[in-house]
């Protein structure tokens, strides 16, 4: 294989990676579902405590959220990362 | 089709002095991000001016929103650290009101500066400074408490020490990369949506459904990104109140 085609497969491939980088999402997704519908089940059995648990709840949400955005920026380092070659 | 990672290239409008300091390059040019950031500060400034101004007991429209921020931002201070909050109350709050403003600006205007890593790495530089700063000046070495935390045996303490370290170094990054992807994400989505109709449309009548379903999803959010500019406006606010409470009522845990 020649060095151009070589480079034309490579910069594909980085497409390809990026895209898998982004799967690291899926488990934010999952425990965001987890978080929020804990939440709800106990929000509806005791409606007066919903409110005081709030804060709690973005707490909960800013760090499951922050490892999903770990995967995208992961995904954007792959995808705007200049090769040294 | 444009480009979907235009709107975040910082363009230079009235070009500053540019010149170097031990070997750092330093432009102090009027870019569309420090415009931004104006422009943020001075609708928050103005927004307050105008309404405290004429304060009243029976607080007029403008009164009451700007009585239920500050009294958000009481609240979480008071509840989260305890009763020495209100001491951080006017940090908070600044930090609350300026990424709160910046989102909206991004979101009425083009241009988002939270979505810079520059700002947000250096909101949450000047957030882990203020922890580090009140966590030795009030506690002195036994700061340093904060990472063995108490009735554990000391075998577990081996492992438990060094990913308390661990996710203690990382809260300014996660800090920096939460508010600074939220932002970045939220806007590639719409504009990449828009793009959509515009691709939609130049395919003809089939593509008009496509245009059409794109269109209604860009509606849904701009919604979704109103709540987020919020949320992580709150979110942040939060986590400081979090991260300082830890360093303040260090033996209270």
């Amino acid at each position: 294989m020649d060095t151009a085609s070589a480079t034309l497969i490579a910069g594909g491939l980085k497409y390809i990676g990026a895209g898998l980088a982004t799967l690291g999402m899926i488990g934010a997704g999952i425990g965001l579902g987890i978080l929020f519908g804990n939440y709800y089940v106990g929000a509806l059995r005791n409606p007066s405590a919903a409110k005081t648990q709030q804060t709690n709840l973005f707490i909960g949400m800013a760090l499951t959220e922050a490892l999903g955005i770990f995967a995208f920026v992961i995904a954007l380092l792959i995808l705007f990362n200049k090769p040294s070659l | 089709m444009a480009d979907p990672l235009h709107q975040f290239k910082i363009e230079t409008i009235v070009q500053g002095p540019v010149f170097e300091v031990g070997g750092v390059h330093v432009d102090l040019s009027l870019t569309n991000s420090v415009l931004a950031m104006l422009i943020a500060v001075g609708v928050t400034l103005l927004f307050f001016a105008l309404t405290t101004a004429r304060a009243s007991i029976i607080p007029g429209r403008g009164q009451v929103v700007a009585e239920s921020i500050f009294g958000l931002m009481d609240d979480l201070t008071d509840s989260i650290i305890g009763h020495e909050g209100r001491k951080f109350l006017p940090y908070v709050l600044t930090l609350f009101l300026f990424i709160l403003s910046c989102n909206l600006v991004g979101m009425f205007t083009y241009f988002t500066a939270t979505s810079q890593i520059a700002v947000t790495l250096t909101l949450a530089a000047m957030t882990i400074l203020l922890v580090l700063g009140v966590g030795f000046i009030r506690n002195g070495l036994g700061f340093f408490k904060m990472f063995v935390p108490s009735g554990v045996p000391w075998y577990i303490l081996l492992v438990l020490v060094p990913i308390e370290v661990i996710a203690f170094v990382m809260r300014p990054v996660t800090l920096t990369l939460r508010l600074f992807g939220n932002m970045l994400g939220g806007h590639i989505v719409m504009k990449v949506f828009a793009g959509f109709i515009v691709t939609g449309l130049a395919m003809g009548i089939g593509g008009y459904a496509i245009g059409a379903l794109s269109l209604s999803t860009i509606v849904a959010l701009t919604t979704l990104e109103f709540l987020v500019a919020y949320l992580q406006a709150f979110v942040f606010a939060v986590l400081t109140c979090v991260y300082l409470s830890d360093v303040v009522n260090i033996g209270h845990h």
